[in-house]
């Protein structure tokens, strides 16, 4: 049991990282864009480079906010 | 898209990998006992063989549009991890990755483990410590290749950049015999950062169905606008933290540090 958990925990770390947030706001993101192309009709190109940006900013002010 | 992109892109991603595969096989080398770190680096080495031979070939039968959103997603979550690290570094909210105290600490932990034999292997310690670090350094240089060689359907220029990195590394491991403490690492992994998360955004993107205003040239400016959003994190959370405690403003590394 214990190396299943090791096995999922590295490979959580591998893929995720500290900060799941920013891998939730990607996959969002990419839904969003997708159902927007798709049913909407959008070229909605630039979603998903705001919401990067978006991602990396929070992701950082919420490591070092207090922190200084 | 013109291979050259491609091959220097893998090529510096592949080259942090090494370095810090080369760190940990240099200390188990060197403290414990060659013969058994590299048995340790031969089984890691065949683990990702077999482990490449059964993903390579079945991504590859994915269809373009599915596997861009899949790789894509995930270059940019991996990208953005390697970006934040780094700018945490560079603001000295993180410490730098130091290739020379990680070697101390290993070779400090590799000096203390007993000797101890074990199927066939005459250090046992050597050999786990070589074969992890390889294989965990490896897995990430697998990943980057597929991914960028299937989804520019050019594996062999991604291969090329990973094995001229691998080798570069490996022949500056040999000639200095010390762990490569002078590469600027966090540098190497900010650039990395940037074209990960700027071809994770693209492939993403087009997998999602947009189609980009200029097509491939779009990568052109998104490799830039990352760069720059990036570079101005850096300075934001330093002026930040300078703005809170100016007498800590002295205490966090210098941003020029990873803007070269």
């Amino acid at each position: 049991m214990n190396r299943i958990k090791a096995f999922g925990a590295f490979w959580y770390d591998f893929v995720i990282g500290d900060d799941w947030h920013v891998a939730a706001i990607v996959v969002a993101a990419l839904a969003l864009t997708a159902i927007l192309t798709h049913a909407a009709g959008v070229n909605a190109w630039w979603l998903l480079p705001l919401c990067v940006f978006a991602a990396l900013g929070w992701s950082l002010h919420r490591a070092t906010a207090g922190k200084g | 898209m013109n291979a050259l992109p491609l091959i220097l892109t893998v090529f510096v991603a592949c080259a942090v990998e090494a370095i810090e595969a080369l760190t940990i096989v240099l200390a188990a080398g060197l403290t414990r006992q060659w013969k058994s770190t590299f048995q340790g680096m031969a089984v890691a080495l065949v683990v990702l063989a077999i482990i490449t031979a059964a993903i390579g070939p079945a991504i590859s039968y994915l269809p373009l549009t599915a596997l861009r959103l899949v790789i894509g997603a995930l270059l940019a979550i991996f990208g953005l991890q390697w970006l934040r690290k780094a700018v945490l570094r560079a603001t000295g909210f993180k410490a730098l990755h130091d290739e020379a105290s990680a070697y101390l600490r290993e070779v400090a932990a590799a000096e203390a483990a007993p000797v101890q034999a074990k199927r066939g292997v005459s250090d046992w310690y050597a050999f786990t410590l070589a074969f992890k670090g390889v294989l965990l350094e490896g897995l990430e240089v697998v990943f980057i290749v597929i991914t960028f060689g299937d989804n520019q359907r050019d594996l062999g220029a991604a291969v090329i950049g990973a094995a001229i990195a691998i080798v570069v590394i490996t022949l500056a491991g040999i000639a200095v015999r010390a762990p490569l403490a002078k590469v600027p690492e966090n540098w190497m992994k900010f650039a990395v950062g940037i074209m990960l998360t700027s071809f994770g955004t693209f492939w993403g993107a087009e997998g999602a169905g947009v189609a980009w205003p200029g097509n491939d040239a779009a990568l052109l400016v998104l490799v830039p606008v990352v760069a720059i959003v990036s570079a101005a994190c850096i300075f934001w959370i330093r002026s930040r933290t300078t703005a809170a405690a100016p007498a800590a403003a002295a205490e966090p590394q210098s941003s020029t540090e990873v803007l070269g």
